[in-house]
């Protein structure tokens, strides 16, 4: 199958996702469901991640600040950014594109595979609307909330490690942090965390709604759901930078 | 009433059903046989409209299926109920989630009355003590009771079942023959069974189609198939040598004579 054929069978499931419910309750049930899947279930991961994401760039950047004319404070201030800017927003999906995206192919997968899907659809249910909308929707209002809590804890946890290392003290780190803020990167951050959350979900559950096939199949579709997830967040990132950082 | 006009559907290069016209009978059990790769599992998915077929027509009450508006569609498929090869039990609920899924999804009635309806069709289907059990808890039997319980909830018009007693032993397929015969008879529903059990066949089969090559070789009833006259139906239900002397007794029985390629001398020693 050509990329053009793929893409067309993709922008189709979305199309395909738009049509009155059935029934609204059983959809906002599941959006509920999806949400407490993705976000809850995936918060672990991305605080451990992100504290040490945080901690590890606080005591890199120390290490590489070596002029005795730049302040100490000024570690604080690369972390800010860089962890607004890209650790939290790029690399937390690219993480979720494994946690999630994976979940979410292999579910979509196993239910077209066990006939539960085409049970769905005799049943006379939308299963696009119904199965693939929700987990998108879900993705695009909690994973933003992740990467800003992944955020705040990459900040945190540089502070902790620049001040248990002995670099900087804590009244230092609070100077850097508010040196040189400009708000318009959380806007950034926020329109990537968008852009990243739908990609995430959107493609896994493209791959996985199609599935043909076995067991086989559904574990190669959930690799490629996520090995193809990956690229467009880098893509994506790219093209945002590109488009919004001047 | 279900009515196929000369439906085609092929696959690429392959052509998998070529110009079937049938019309199942209402509130009978209408049996579609065939050997492996003959188009009996497209032909249902035409019919469900799982699949588009390329050409021809799939009438219920006289409008065409593949013509209807999404809102139509939705409403015929409502009044259909399927029991996959599978089961297609959603692995995720309980039996009692799994059965009350249509429920939740097309009626306003109250959970206590759900609850009674989903009760009901379960005791109906023989099942008890298993509402709060996982599909993965269940054994066959019970996964395809559990599905034909989900396919009858919402009370519909027409059954499909598609191989019902793949996966399960010869004791279990009769009590799910029985239980599809039953259902039929005490709703008045249109049954459509996917099947090359040939116990299913003479136990239940009140209408016969048999497929051969994506086409409709031969059509009667459960009576009229043992001594039927079509060579390639004959080729796949007398596959074995145990059911050609099965033939011959019936027949013995009945008529005093089996045919001439076959030796009665050697039919009576073995008996």
């Amino acid at each position: 199958m050509t990329l053009f054929t793929e893409f067309g069978r993709y922008l189709l499931m979305i199309k395909g996702m738009f049509s009155k419910p059935e029934n609204m309750k059983m959809y906002w049930k599941e959006l509920m469901h999806q949400c407490n899947e993705i976000g809850i279930g995936s918060l672990g991961i991305v605080v451990i991640i992100s504290a040490f994401m945080g901690a590890v760039s606080a005591l890199q950047t120390a290490y590489q600040l070596v002029s005795p004319v730049i302040p100490m404070s000024t570690v604080a201030q690369i972390v800010r950014d860089t962890v607004i800017l890209e650790f939290a927003p790029t690399l937390v999906c690219i993480v979720l594109a494994g946690v999630v995206g994976s979940k979410i192919a292999s579910e979509l997968g196993n239910m077209r595979v066990s006939e539960q899907i085409d049970a769905l659809e005799i049943m006379g249910i939308n299963t696009k609307a119904y199965l693939v909308l929700p987990k998108i929707l879900a993705a695009v209002i909690v994973i933003p909330l992740l990467v800003v809590v992944s955020a705040a804890l990459g900040i945190y946890g540089g502070q902790l490690a620049s001040t248990t290392a002995g670099i900087l003290s804590p009244q230092q780190y609070e100077t850097g942090l508010l040196q040189y803020f400009q708000p318009y990167n959380v806007f950034f951050a926020l329109v990537k965390a968008y852009t990243f959350a739908f990609l995430i979900s959107s493609i896994p559950a493209y791959y996985g709604y199609h599935v043909e096939g076995g067991a086989l199949e559904i574990g190669r579709s959930s690799t490629k759901a996520v090995v193809v997830s990956c690229v467009s967040i880098l893509g994506a990132d790219y093209v945002l930078a590109a488009l919004l950082l001047h | 009433m279900i009515e196929v006009k000369n439906i085609k559907k092929g696959f690429g290069e392959r052509t998998v059903l070529n110009g079937v016209s049938v019309t199942m009978q209402a509130g009978k059990c209408n049996l579609i046989i065939g050997a492996s790769g003959s188009g009996k599992t497209v032909f249902m998915k035409c019919m469900v409209g799982l699949l588009i077929p390329d050409e021809g027509e799939i009438c219920y009450n006289d409008k065409d299926f593949n013509k209807l508006n999404t809102e139509e569609k939705k409403e015929i498929r409502q009044q259909i109920g399927m029991l996959f090869q599978g089961s297609a039990l959603f692995d995720s609920l309980t039996v009692e989630q799994n059965v009350m899924f249509p429920l939740n999804m097309f009626t306003k009635d109250t959970y206590a009355k759900k609850l009674k309806r989903v009760n009901e069709v379960l005791e109906r289907v023989k099942l008890k003590d298993v509402n709060k059990k996982f599909p993965a808890e269940l054994s066959g039997g019970m996964k395809k009771r559990v599905g034909i319980a989900r396919a009858i909830v919402l009370n519909p018009k027409y059954l499909f079942v598609d191989e019902p007693n793949s996966g399960l032993d010869p004791q279990t397929s009769l009590v799910i023959d029985k239980l599809v015969k039953e259902i039929t008879t005490e709703y008045d529903i249109t049954t459509v069974v996917n099947t090359h059990d040939m116990n299913s066949v003479m136990e239940i089969g009140d209408h016969i189609i048999f497929m051969y090559q994506g086409k409709k070789e031969w059509e009667g009833s459960n009576k009229e198939i043992i001594f039927n006259k079509n060579e390639r139906l004959n080729e796949f239900i007398f596959a074995s040598d145990f059911l050609k002397d099965a033939k011959d007794m019936r027949m013995l029985e009945q008529t005093g004579k089996i045919n001439e390629d076959r030796d009665m001398d050697k039919l009576i020693k073995g008996k």
